[in-house]
């Protein structure tokens, strides 16, 4: 029984069920810290109840099974026939992993793990209930039946009566006699009788001898019953299913037609409150026991007025759902908006007009109002981490396991905000660090014991504004880098050499090369081939920085730096040949002016003497193709890269023109992809500049000179 | 002419569904998120609409389906506006003290597109 599946309707169920989830684990966790008051409870019961609705209506069966067991233990939690300790409340946190697991099996089309659940739907029914539990179950099946039967209340035999097949239409003669409550409750009898003639043939008596005279007529009670005779195929059952909302105040007398066997049963007494409303004498006025019943009739008379009011949602909530499409297109808008301003601006300047000139002083206000627009507009993209950081409890838990080790998770700055697209590209990074965290970085539990520590380990996990970026820092409680086993690893791999003077911090960074790794043996949960590199790169990916301090014996702290956006970036604008490029900021160290005194040519390359060390120097405008040979560097200027897991790098370039925020464009979608290229952008004299994809152009230059020269590369430790 | 339906639930997955089919059927749709919400909308919206058949969930935050059909009755516009429920199967007991609160009838959830309609048509015709 499942409403076709619409999926807008299934994708909000989904969003909502992400919500609700949430929702649910920052109640149970509440819970565990010993918030019982029943807000807190009905809360997390509500979150689950949501579900399971949303997922009835989808025939999503696996996942409503698994919820109604949770909710039924939820409810027992709130009705105080199961008390709320700590390990029903581990069974509970657990119970709301596996249903998360249910919501993603069910969106993603993939069969659940029914063992899985099934171990927990044990663990939920076993929980100690004091033997309530079997009798609430009976009672439940119960009532499922009943619900099953339409013609329950007075007469629960006849429900399994199932009359036999009937032949053509029978009559029936049915009547009854509505209470004043069926009409306090907005039922009506003509709607029933309405029902009633959709069945069949119908001839109505109506019986008004219970009518008092006019003058004592109370327009609040009931005098009128009606007897009819009805034609019809259907069977008792369908009957009575039309008296289903009116059962108890409306005594309904059913007489079969003649010949067909059934257990009549009697009518009840109507009930004593209506005997009371219901006058006593009967002389017989004019009929209107329908006015009486007020509103339904009027509300049938819709005035106009409802049919020209619009379908929109009367919520006066605080937010609104856009497609993000639009949103994207907006940004888009307000970027295009942002360059020609620029333009516009270049024009000014370039037409002589001065400084404070009425067109200059306009325009500066323009370009106020076209930054908050900006702004603005970027803001709408902007959600708190929260989304990212809700996840991560049951992280916690699941290496917490899978380690042996306790730990804690305390979170800060949930609410912060960042653009959406860097949310969704958070988690990776965030799940590595929290992993590593607990895997590498507490100690086992004896060692904690001994150096004076409780022995749950505390990850601690914060967002915060900072500068016009956003902060996100893991720390762990934990022993802290052992520098010697980093050093005594890199040195084995080949990081670097046997003799080499590291700073702390220098040997702190080895962690962050590829292919490092100081786990003894690779653990189940960090040994998956994912390195701290890896983090690293997409968090550089994002325009991000990541850095790492530790304290030996205090722990270790992974801050990760982020843009706000991706839609606009700090670049370098820079000259190669006739072009102009744009090199990302986050990429650049600093800036050198190559000397004579300071290359050395190799034969396949160049390297700079960059005060101890000697990077590649890699000339952008050949490697892109702008020119055939290689500019004399000393022409040029040149910009200290930090490449992805090649070291450093120095780019050379013609000269350097300053440093702006641009709007980035995507490349792929305007024109088609360009290797060594990042995306596009617009400057303000209105000529495209690329946006230069840092890696690629060193992977490019390394394509290059394997061609050229068929020697090893010098710049990596490979 | 078009008839107003007022849902009330607090869980959008349901109000969508509910709307897609009411409207879909010609029925103009109101929406409230809880009992509180529902009564503030009625106040605001039932001036100048008539609301012709109110759709409401049992568990809600801040205020349950009870407590707003309660709500409703109380207030003389609304007296005689059929009210249906939206509960599960088995809810026997829920069912019954909707009724008590002032509910016309309800809906067991999960719902079909055509049950729903069919509840709609028996409490306002």
């Amino acid at each position: 029984m499942s409403i076709d599946p619409n999926e807008e309707v299934r994708a909000t169920f989904y969003q909502e069920c992400e919500e609700r989830l949430g929702d649910l684990e920052q109640g149970l966790l509440q819970m565990e810290k010993g918030a019982h008051d029943s807000e807190t409870v009905n809360a997390v019961f509500r979150a689950v109840h949501s579900i399971k609705g949303g997922a009835g209506a989808f025939g999503m069966d696996p996942l409503v099974r698994f919820a109604h067991v949770f909710e039924t233990t939820l409810d027992d939690m709130r009705s105080n026939r199961l008390p709320i300790t700590q390990e029903v409340m581990r069974v509970m946190l657990r119970a709301a992993d596996v249903l998360s697991d249910h919501v993603t099996c069910a969106r993603d089309g993939v069969v659940p793990d029914e063992s899985h659940s099934a171990a927990l739907v044990a663990a939920m029914q076993a929980l100690d209930r004091g033997g309530e539990h079997a009798a609430g179950d009976a009672h439940e099946a119960q009532a499922a039946g009943h619900g099953a039967a339409p013609s329950a209340g007075s007469a629960p035999g006849l429900a399994a009566v199932e009359p036999p097949a009937p032949t053509g239409p029978r009559e029936w003669q049915i009547s009854f006699r509505p209470a004043a409550s069926m009409y306090a409750k907005a039922n009506d009898a003509v709607l029933l009788l309405r029902e009633l003639s959709r069945l069949g043939q119908l001839t109505v008596t109506l019986d008004t001898s219970g009518l008092p005279p006019l003058d004592e007529i109370d327009p609040e009670s009931s005098y009128l019953s009606w007897s009819v005779r009805l034609q019809t195929e259907a069977s008792e059952a369908e009957i009575r299913e039309i008296f289903d909302f009116v059962e108890e105040e409306c005594p309904l007398e059913i007489l079969p037609p003649a010949g067909a066997k059934t257990a009549d049963a009697p009518p009840p007494a109507p009930k004593p409150a209506a005997a009371v409303a219901a006058a006593p004498a009967a002389p017989p006025p004019p009929k209107p026991a329908e006015p009486e019943a007020s509103a339904p009739p009027a509300a049938a008379a819709a005035p106009a007025a409802a049919a020209r009011a619009p379908a929109a949602p009367a919520a006066a909530a605080p937010t609104i759902r856009v497609d993000l499409e639009r949103v994207d297109r907006l940004i888009n808008l307000v970027g295009e908006l942002v360059i020609d301003q620029a333009v516009l601006a270049q024009r000014v300047v370039e037409a002589g007009l001065a400084r404070s000139s009425d067109v200059a002083v306009g325009l500066e206000e323009l370009e106020q109002l076209t930054r908050e627009i900006q702004d603005s507009v970027m803001a709408i993209r902007a959600q708190p981490v929260r989304s990212v950081f809700q996840r991560m409890p049951r992280l916690v838990r699941e290496v917490c396991s899978m380690t042996g080790k306790p730990a804690q998770l305390v979170t800060e700055g949930e609410g912060t905000e960042v653009d959406k697209t860097v949310i969704e590209r958070l988690t990776d990074p965030i799940t590595h660090m929290i992993r590593n965290a607990i895997d590498h970085g507490l100690e086992p539990v004896a060692k904690r014991l001994a150096a004076g520590k409780p022995a749950e380990g505390t990850i601690r996990l914060s967002a915060r504004h900072r500068s016009g970026r956003i902060v996100i820092e893991v720390s762990d409680d934990g022993g802290g880098i052992n520098r010697d086993v980093v050093r005594k690893k890199a040195i084995e791999r080949g990081l670097i050499a046997a003799g080499a003077t590291l700073s702390d911090e220098e040997t702190d960074n080895l962690i962050f090369l590829p292919g490092f790794s100081t786990a003894e043996t690779i653990t189940d949960v960090s040994g998956r081939g994912v390195g701290m590199d890896v983090v690293r790169r997409s968090i550089q990916d994002l325009g991000g920085r990541i850095s790492i301090t530790s304290i030996p014996g205090k722990g270790s702290t992974f801050s990760m730096s982020l843009p706000l956006t991706l839609a606009v970036l700090d670049g370098m604008v820079v000259s190669v040949d006739t072009q102009t490029l744009v090199v990302p900021l986050t990429a650049i160290i600093e800036t050198l002016q190559p000397r004579t005194g300071n290359l050395y040519d190799l034969g396949s390359g160049t390297v700079m003497a960059v005060r101890e060390n000697y990077v590649p120097l890699i000339d952008v405008g050949a490697v892109l193709g702008y020119r055939e040979e290689a500019a004399p560097p000393t022409n040029g200027v040149t910009l200290l890269v930090e490449s992805e897991g090649r070291g450093r790098v120095a780019l050379l370039v013609d000269a350097i023109q300053g440093q702006r925020q641009v709007v980035i464009k995507s490349l792929e979608s305007n024109y088609g992809r360009v290797e060594g290229i990042a995306a596009a952008t617009i400057l303000g004299d209105g000529r495209v500049a690329l946006i230069l994809d840092v890696d690629a152009v060193i992977a490019c230059r390394r394509r290059l000179a394997y061609r050229a020269a068929d020697i090893p590369q010098l710049e990596t430790a490979s | 002419m078009s008839k107003t339906i007022l849902t009330v639930d607090d869980s959008r997955t349901m109000r969508d569904m509910l709307r897609m089919t009411l409207a879909g059927e010609g029925f103009t749709v109101l929406e409230a998120e809880d009992g509180v919400h529902g009564l503030e909308v009625m106040a605001e919206k039932g001036e100048e609409t008539t609301i012709n058949v109110i759709i409401t969930d049992i568990n809600m935050p801040r205020m349950d389906g009870f407590g707003f059909i309660e709500g409703v009755r109380k207030d003389e516009r609304h007296r005689g506006t059929p009210i249906l429920v939206l509960t599960t199967e088995s809810d026997t007991a829920k069912k019954m003290r909707a009724k008590a609160a002032g509910a016309t009838g309800w809906i067991v959830k999960p719902f079909t597109p055509a049950k729903l309609l069919e509840a709609v048509r028996r409490v306002a015709g």
